[in-house]
C-alpha cells in the first residue's frame, strides 16, 4: 500500500515551498531565559513579516469602508466636522480667538483619537484573531503590530484635517518641528507596548476592556485635550497636569507643532513613563505569550 | 531532514468560567489571601498527558482514537499552536497544518485577498504570490468567486479554497485533520490526487482520522490515543487489528487495498 505513495510520479505541486529548514524548539517551563528567547524570536519574526503586517492593516481599513463612496476619507470628513464644531464651541466658551484655538484643537483631537483608538483596539488585538491564532503557528506580536500600523493609516487620513487648518491659517513649520520625529517614534514604541500589555490582559480577563474604556473617557477630560494649561493660564495652575502621562506624551508632539518650546522636563517624564511601559510590556509578553492561545 | 521530537509533553486547558475569568474574582482572591490556592485548584481539562513521540522523515502517521481522545490537540501541539505546559517539542521543517476548513482565513476578505495574505505569511515574493493565486484559482475552480468575500461561499467552496491554498505551498511536514475528507465526490477525486502527490513530497504526514480505510491506505505507522495518552504505537496492521473488531478490520484492509 505504501508502495503507491513512494512510486515515481511527476511532482505536480508548484515549486512554492514555505520557509524551509525552519526549526522550532518549544520548551515548557517557567524559567526566564527560554521564555525570553521565545519572546525575542516572536518579535524578530514579526519584524521579518512586515509585509504581512502591512497587508493585514491595509485590508482592515479597506474592509471597514468597503462599499462606501468616500471610503476611508469618511475618517477625514468626520474628524473635520468634529474639529470645526468643537473649535467654534470652545473658542466661544474659553474666550479665545478661533485662529489660535483651531490649530490647537485640530492637533489635540487627531492625536488623542489616535491614542484612544490604539488603546481600545489594543485590548482586542488577540481576541478578535481567535481563528487565526488557532489555525497555525504565527508570531503573536504580529497582532499588536497590526493594530499599530492600522492606526497609523487612520492617523494619516486624519492628518489632512490638520494640514488644511494649518494651510488656511498660514502656519508654517518652525524650528521646533523636527522634534516631531523623535516624538512620533516614541509614540510608535509605546503604542506597540500598550497593545502587547492590554492584548494579553484583556484576553485573560474579559472585563478589562470596559474598565479601560471608561478610564480612557475620564482621561480625555482630565488631560489637556480640548483645554490647555496655556490657554487657561488666567485660571492659575491646574492640578498635577505634568504628571499625567497622557499630557506629556501628547505635548511632545503637539507643542513643537504649535511652535511652543517644550521643556526638557516634559520629555524626561514622557521618557520615564515610556520606559516603564516598555519594561512592563516585555514582562507581560514573556510571561503570557505561550498562554494566549489557551486564553482566547 | 524533517523531524518532530516530542519529549514528555502535557497540555492542560484551564477552565475559565464566566466569573473566574474576571478581574473581580482575582482581586477578591488576592484580598482573601488565597491566590496561590486558587491557582492550584483551578479546574483544568488535561488534554494530553506525558506524551513522548519521535517522528522522522518517511513517517506517515495515522492518529486514531475516540472523540475527545486528544487527536486534534496533539496535531495543534505538533503545529506549535498550543505550547505545552510541561515537556518539550522540537519541530524541524516547514509545517502546514490543515486543521479546520477555514484555515484562519478572514471571511470578510475575498478569496484572492486571503491567498495573498497566506503567500505573505509564507514569505513569498510578489511574483510567487501571483503564481500561488493562479494555482489556487485553477485547482479550486472558484474562478470569479475569488473576487467575492469568503463569507458568501458555500461550505463546500470554503473547503475547496482552504484545501487548494494549503496544498499549494509545499510543506515538509503535513498535519491533517479529518475534515479534509468531507467534500463532494468530484472534488474529492481531484483532491485525493493532489494530496497524494503532496504526501509523496512531504517528508512527514500526520493524519487524524476516524476512517480506518484511509489510514490503511496512507499510513505506515498508527498511533492510538486514549484519554490524552498514547495507548499504542505501531504498524497499521498491529494497531488497527487491536483497535477494530475483526470484521471491521477485514473491511478496512479491503478498503485500503481497493483504493490502491
Amino acid at each position: 500500500m505504501n508502495v503507491t505513495l513512494k512510486s515515481e510520479a511527476p511532482d505536480e505541486t508548484p515549486g512554492l515551498s514555505g520557509p524551509a529548514g525552519s526549526v522550532v524548539f518549544i520548551s515548557a517551563g517557567q524559567a526566564w531565559a527560554p521564555l525570553t528567547a521565545m519572546a525575542k524570536a516572536d518579535l524578530r519574526q514579526t519584524l521579518s513579516l512586515w509585509r504581512l503586517v502591512w497587508a493585514l492593516s491595509v485590508f482592515d481599513i479597506k474592509l471597514r469602508y468597503r462599499g462606501s463612496v468616500l471610503g476611508p476619507f469618511w475618517l477625514t470628513l468626520s474628524t473635520a466636522v468634529m474639529v470645526l464644531a468643537l473649535g467654534f464651541l470652545y473658542s466661544q466658551l474659553f474666550h479665545i480667538v478661533l485662529a489660535i484655538y483651531l490649530p490647537f484643537i485640530s492637533l489635540s483631537l487627531v492625536l488623542w483619537s489616535f491614542m484612544s483608538n490604539l488603546v481600545a483596539e489594543g485590548c482586542t488585538c488577540f481576541t478578535t484573531q481567535e481563528t487565526m491564532l488557532r489555525a497555525m503557528r504565527m508570531p503573536l506580536s504580529i497582532h499588536a503590530a497590526r493594530v499599530v500600523v492600522r492606526n497609523v493609516f487612520v492617523l494619516l487620513h486624519n492628518i489632512l484635517v490638520i494640514v488644511l487648518v494649518f494651510l488656511i491659517l498660514q502656519i508654517m513649520p518652525n524650528k521646533f518641528s523636527f522634534l516631531l520625529i523623535p516624538g512620533f517614534t516614541l509614540w510608535l514604541i509605546d503604542g506597540f507596548a500598550i497593545c502587547l500589555i492590554l492584548g494579553a490582559l484583556c484576553t485573560r480577563y474579559r472585563d478589562v476592556p470596559p474598565i479601560i474604556a471608561s478610564l480612557m473617557q475620564v482621561a480625555f477630560f482630565v488631560t489637556p485635550v480640548i483645554w490647555s494649561p496655556a490657554i487657561l493660564q488666567h485660571r492659575g495652575r491646574i492640578f498635577l497636569e505634568t504628571w499625567n502621562p497622557f499630557f506629556d506624551l501628547l505635548d511632545i508632539i503637539r507643542a513643537p507643532l504649535l511652535s511652543t518650546p517644550i521643556s526638557p522636563t516634559i520629555w524626561a517624564i514622557a521618557m520615564f513613563y515610556s520606559t516603564i511601559l516598555v519594561i512592563a510590556a516585555g514582562l507581560v509578553f514573556i510571561h503570557s505569550r505561550a498562554r494566549i492561545a489557551y486564553w482566547v | 531532514m524533517a523531524n518532530i521530537d516530542i519529549q514528555n509533553i502535557s497540555v492542560e486547558f484551564p477552565l475559565y468560567h464566566a466569573e473566574s475569568r474576571s478581574l473581580k474574582k482575582a482581586m477578591f482572591a488576592v484580598a482573601a489571601g488565597r491566590i496561590g490556592e486558587d491557582a492550584k485548584h483551578r479546574p483544568c481539562v488535561s488534554a494530553l498527558r506525558n506524551i513522548t513521540l519521535s517522528l522522522n522523515s518517511g513517517d506517515r502517521v495515522g492518529i486514531i482514537g475516540a472523540n475527545g481522545a486528544g487527536k486534534t490537540t496533539l496535531l495543534r501541539t505538533m503545529a506549535g499552536i498550543y505550547e505545552p505546559l510541561r515537556g518539550q517539542i522540537s519541530i524541524c521543517g516547514a509545517i502546514t497544518a490543515l486543521l479546520d476548513p477555514s484555515q484562519g482565513m478572514n471571511l470578510e476578505l475575498t478569496g484572492r485577498e486571503n491567498i495573498r495574505l497566506r503567500g505573505l505569511f509564507n514569505g513569498l515574493s510578489p511574483q510567487k504570490i501571483e503564481r500561488l493565486q493562479a494555482d489556487v484559482a485553477t485547482f479550486s475552480e472558484l474562478e470569479q468567486f475569488l473576487e467575492l468575500p469568503v463569507r458568501t461561499y458555500s461550505s463546500g467552496m470554503v473547503v475547496r479554497l482552504g484545501f487548494a491554498l494549503a496544498t499549494a505551498i509545499k510543506p515538509q511536514i503535513l498535519l491533517m485533520d479529518e475534515w479534509i475528507l468531507a467534500g463532494d465526490a468530484s472534488f474529492m477525486t481531484k483532491a485525493k490526487h493532489r494530496l497524494e502527490t503532496m504526501v509523496r513530497g512531504a517528508e512527514i504526514l500526520v493524519l487524524s482520522s476516524h476512517a480506518p480505510g484511509i489510514i490503511m491506505q496512507w499510513c505506515n505507522r498508527v498511533i492510538w490515543m486514549e484519554q490524552g495518552e498514547v495507548k499504542a504505537d505501531g504498524t497499521p496492521d498491529e494497531i488497527l487489528g487491536a483497535y477494530l473488531s475483526p470484521e471491521q478490520f477485514a473491511h478496512a484492509q479491503a478498503a485500503g487495498s481497493i483504493a490502491v
